[in-house]
């Protein structure tokens, strides 16, 4: 039977507000534990929740950038579940009124086919706390589990896709487009690896043709693009072979364990929760004036679609170099700098697609930490183009630059004396030392066929650049050579 | 809606309120006459009225993104039952 | 100390204020004296949980040095005694609950920061209901309170021992806090004046919740004058709570003594009906008849969906409760059992262990009722239910200036006559439907019934405080119920 596998994601999103939600304490990363839980965050008797501006304005943003409907009115609900990271018993969050309403989102797949994926709501919500289980024993020394609440309260925007999702790779490319989202709006920094994106997968699959979904298992916390490849790739092959094996799936919660790339089931003899939603007493419903909205989105940024569109079609790159540039903020604005200070879109491009991300990539380096500035590489790419030096010394440039050799190709090109010789008497000089060297490869290339002297001009080529050490002009050594081996023929 | 010893046991079980049997019976008879009490709401005719969750039809009013709160660590953890290293101890949670 | 008793007798916080400004006393001489009942009385009536000899004490010090800079308010070393339901940074605050036997407040509510500011005095806190859920006091973890005008009778709830305390002269003033009538029910129980201001006019931050949407922080105290004083204090906007409002402040004292002539009162028939004690009710007429010499007009209005204000309020207020209670688990605060197998146990039982018989039974039915497949029909209901409440006064505002009835059916119930619930929250028929529609009301002494004292209830719109107020001076000026002391009080002091 054929299958079609049907896949929507929850991506909970941190935003980048300085305080949290609810409270005035600080959602910076990495302090001491509970040292950032404020008596709100802790959920101390009395304490009230006051909602922060800012995460509004983001989650109106967010929404704006997916063509969403904002919401006039929301109003925040409390989500009622025990558990030990969660100190009011309940999670504030956005269940039956969010601030973002359906909207959706291209993403390209690399065959440089795009493809549009409901967003079916997006809502705010605070974010629990930690459990740490490393090494904690109480008096009687049994092991305990530790609660650091630094990060309860931290706000979230979870979004919510439709099933549209037919693959795989089509949910990573949504993933991507998702963080390339928030990253170019400034409302989250992306970083999965400390969670600032967490992604629920819910996969099903059905016998292709067939228009109802079938049961659906949820992947809990699946925090790396690749690994959503994967716990997708697994759960879809657990779920086929369990209905033609005569079983059914069960809807259930299952969590991806990357070190043995499958899925498992997070069953406990707990039977279902029931979550009790009821509007939060506490918080008034956020109402949001059309001058707003109309405010946040004039000052939207320029968003990839619109990049992406941009330097394909007015700078002429190609359609994957557009779209990969265009997926990360921070790639564009480098690829950008160093298009504007060397004046050449497809070299910068070249170069940025090229040199630079096997560099970053080989240090795992994200591209704002680069070694080699925006303006360093446009000032190279610009050296090569007014013939200074060539494509092959500037990639030695390139990588003393990395090494940080120097401040500026100029500089480097100048001590490793790289400038290309471009005098036609020089150049003359050593073409005539090297045919003067050289009399049996004159005399083959004089016998030879004529369609073949041009391959065994090769080695004239080399043993000039060789004598330039690398610093003649290779076109001109090429053309002058041809002329004064042909006029001894 | 007359109530039964198991919604009350599920109750206890989502509110994580430990419960004897003895107990459950007595509030199987208070609660279930505290829901005919409150039945009497079914025999009101509620077409078309909004539910009102707060008294006054007042908006919510937003808070600058400002830090305003320091560390108190020490003062709030005074009143905790059990902690290290900063840290709420709790009996080890299995994930 | 007692000597200087008769100069500022009766103990209003007016008089205690005229005393201060005219150096007749000193704010430590005041609250000696004030510890010294305390400890002479409240043996006998159990109205404090916490008595903080020691602070208050240094807060008088610090308050008369804030006079003989010349820098007193109003309020400067006047000592009042707060419901445990405030946090109180570095007291304990135990809502009355074993729960929280153990809990010293990081922090201080809002309104306790104001008082402090003001320069007043925290004698110590007052004994209540268990997380402010019962009519009666009873269900306390600290015990019974006794009403000071008949020690079989309860205080009311579930400030009862604010109500206690100031009716037997422990404390001039308190604090007391109102979801479904807890400030107005044992006011009326013990003779003294109680009001409950329009839902957000004073900040809920640092009062511990009970049902959020209709928790309301107000004055119990002698006389309307003082409530003025108090509410002029305590209430304004609070940028810690969502809910609280942005309007001005009025000067309550200002206006008490506007004439009432003109006044247009609504009697609403269905706060005369069945189960009314005639005593209760001919003390309500008589009253209506002094505000009619005072030039006011009476008619009859009708508030149709009042019958509905019990049930409604008993699934909102236990629905937001269950939620509101819920952080009580054993883990950052408050009682945890020993020796707890897993975390569901630590909860189960700490929280099992913590809560009293009341609390339990209001978690189990709010659980109940939001669950699924209960929600829309009760949760949902109820909250329709309730516009229909308010709007049954927005209506009723429209023809008339304040409503009038009594604060409770019946004078004060005995110790231990109410063991079943449901006939306990009907005692409160008279004062849910307010809170519901987050109107302010006051009750005021009205007379005395069986030889235990009766309440007179004024309703006024959102945000009508300073009228009701206005309403209840001029009344208290005619009348001198509010004077009236029991004979345990002229006993112990």
């Amino acid at each position: 039977m054929q299958w079609e596998t049907v896949i929507g994601l929850e991506v909970h999103v941190q935003l980048a507000t300085r305080s949290k939600i609810f409270s005035g304490a600080s959602t910076a990363f990495g302090a001491g534990p509970n040292t950032q839980a404020c008596a709100v965050d802790l959920g101390m008797p009395g304490t009230l929740p006051v909602v922060n501006e800012q995460a509004v304005a983001m989650a109106v943003q967010f929404g704006l950038g997916v063509n969403a409907d904002i919401a006039e009115t929301s109003v925040f609900d409390r989500k009622n579940y025990f558990y030990a990271d969660l100190p009011k018993g309940y999670q504030t969050s956005q269940m039956y009124h969010p601030i973002v309403g359906p909207g959706e989102l291209e993403i390209s797949l690399d065959d440089d086919v795009t493809r549009r994926i409901g967003i079916h709501h997006a809502h705010l919500e605070e974010d629990a706390g930690k459990s740490l289980h490393e090494s904690l024993t109480d008096d009687s020394g049994r092991e305990m589990t530790g609660i650091d609440l630094n990060r309860a309260g931290t706000p979230l925007l979870e979004i919510v896709s439709d099933p549209d999702m037919r693959s795989a790779k089509e949910a990573s490319a949504y993933l991507r487009a998702i963080h390339s989202i928030v990253t170019y709006l400034g409302i989250s920094d992306g970083n999965m690896a400390e969670g600032s994106m967490r992604c629920d997968v819910n996969v099903s699959v059905r016998p292709k043709g067939q228009a109802e979904f079938g049961t659906r298992a949820e992947i809990k916390n699946v925090n790396s693009f690749r690994f959503v490849e994967q716990a997708i790739a697994f759960e879809v092959e657990r779920q086929i072979e369990l209905i033609e094996d005569g079983g059914d799936v069960e809807q259930e919660t299952r969590l991806y364990d990357p070190d043995s790339d499958e899925t498992r089931s997070m069953r406990t003899k707990e039977e279902a929760n029931d979550y009790r939603y009821f509007p939060c007493p506490d918080l008034l419903p956020i109402v949001l004036d059309q001058a707003y909205i109309d405010h946040l989105r004039d000052t939207l940024p320029e968003l990839p679609a619109d990049k992406r569109a941009r330097f394909e079609n007015q700078l002429g790159l190609s359609a994957y170099d557009a779209g990969v540039i265009a997926a990360s903020r921070d790639m564009a604005d480098y690829f950008e700098e160093a298009m504007n200070v060397c004046g050449d879109a497809k070299q910068a491009a070249n170069w940025v697609q090229g040199e630079l991300s096997a560099a970053l990539k080989r240090e795992h380096l994200d591209v704002t930490r680069s070694p080699v500035s925006a303006r360093q590489l446009g000032e190279l790419i610009s050296r090569v183009q007014d013939d200074t030096i060539s494509g092959k010394a500037a990639k030695q440039v390139f990588q003393a630059l990395w090494d940080g050799q120097g401040e500026s190709a100029d500089e480097i090109i100048d001590a490793k004396g790289l400038k290309q010789v471009t005098d036609t008497g020089a150049i003359d000089a050593m073409i005539d030392d090297v045919i003067a060297q050289s009399p049996q490869q004159v005399a083959q290339y004089v016998e030879a066929e004529p369609e073949k002297r041009g391959k065994m001009i090769g080695y004239f080529v080399g043993q000039v650049m060789k004598a330039s050490r690398g610093t003649a002009n290779p076109q001109q050594v090429n053309q002058r050579l041809s002329e004064k081996l042909d006029a001894l023929v | 809606m007359a109530l039964e010893q198991t919604q009350v046991r599920r109750a206890a079980h989502l509110a994580r309120l430990d419960v004897s049997d003895d107990q459950a019976s007595s509030f199987v008879d208070d609660l279930g006459r505290i829901l005919e009490m409150v039945d009497q709401l079914q025999s009101v005719d509620t077409h078309d009225v909004a539910p009102l969750m707060h008294p006054l039809d007042a908006t919510q009013r937003l808070r600058a993104d400002e830090v305003t709160e320091e560390d108190q660590r020490e003062r709030f953890q005074r009143s905790a039952p059990a902690v290290e290293d900063g840290l709420y101890l709790v009996p080890r949670v299995v994930e | 100390m007692s000597d200087h008793t008769a100069d500022y007798a009766p103990e209003t916080v007016t008089s205690l204020a005229a005393a201060l400004q005219r150096g007749d006393a000193s704010s430590r001489e005041l609250t000696t004296d004030y510890l010294k009942r305390i400890e002479r009385a409240d043996s006998t009536l159990n109205s404090f949980i916490s008595v903080t000899a020691e602070q208050a004490l240094a807060a008088a010090d610090a308050a008369d040095q804030t006079r003989a800079e010349g820098n007193a308010g109003y309020l400067t070393g006047i000592p009042l005694a707060l419901k445990d339901i405030f946090c109180t940074r570095g007291v304990r605050t135990s809502c009355g609950s074993k729960m929280l036997d153990n809990f010293t407040a990081p922090y201080s509510a809002t309104v306790v920061e104001k008082l402090n500011a003001a320069g007043s005095v925290s004698l110590g806190k007052t004994n209540m209901d268990e997380f402010a859920m019962g009519s009666s006091n009873e269900s306390s973890y600290y015990g019974a309170v006794k009403n000071p005008w008949d020690l079989t009778a309860v205080p009311g709830g579930s400030s009862g021992g604010s109500a206690a305390a100031v009716a037997a002269g422990l404390a001039p003033a308190s604090l007391g806090t109102d979801t479904g009538g807890s400030i107005r029910q044992p006011a009326a129980f013990c003779g003294i004046t109680g009001l409950k201001p329009t839902y957000g006019r004073v900040s809920r931050y640092g009062i511990i919740a009970y049902a959020s949407s209709l928790d309301q922080a107000g004055p119990m105290a002698r006389t309307a004058e003082d409530c003025a004083h108090l509410l002029g204090n305590v209430a304004g906007h609070d940028l810690r709570d969502s809910t609280s409002m942005a309007r001005c402040v009025p000067d309550y004292a200002a206006e008490l003594d506007a004439p009432l002539a003109g006044l247009k009162i609504g009697l609403p028939r269905e706060y005369f009906g069945d189960g009314l004690d005639p005593a209760v009710e001919s003390a309500v007429r008589e009253a209506v008849k002094v505000y009619e010499s005072l030039g006011a007009t009476v008619r009859d209005v009708s508030l149709p969906h009042t019958r509905y204000a019990t049930p409604a309020y008993y699934v909102i207020a236990p629905a937001e409760a269950s939620s509101n209670l819920s952080r009580f688990d054993g883990v950052r605060f408050g009682h945890r059992c020993d020796n707890p197998d897993d975390l569901v146990d630590l909860y189960k039982r700490s929280r099992a262990e913590g809560f009293g018989e009341e609390v339990k039974r209001r978690i189990l039915i709010g659980t109940h009722t939001l669950s699924e497949g209960f929600f829309d029909a009760y949760y949902i209901k109820a909250q329709k239910i309730r516009r229909l409440i308010r709007q049954d006064f927005l209506d009723a505002f429209d023809d008339v200036d304040v409503l009038m009835g009594p604060t409770t059916p019946t004078p004060a119930f005995d110790l231990g006559a109410q063991s079943d619930p449901v006939s306990m929250y009907l005692q409160d028929i008279y004062t849910i439907a307010i809170n519901l529609a987050g109107i302010p009301a006051i009750s005021v002494p009205a007379g005395m019934a069986g030889g235990r004292p009766t309440g007179l209830q004024i309703l006024g719109p959102h945000f009508a405080e300073a009228r009701l107020l206005n309403v209840a001076h001029q009344f208290q000026q005619a009348t001198d119920w509010h004077q009236q002391r029991p004979a345990f009080a002229k006993e112990m002091i």
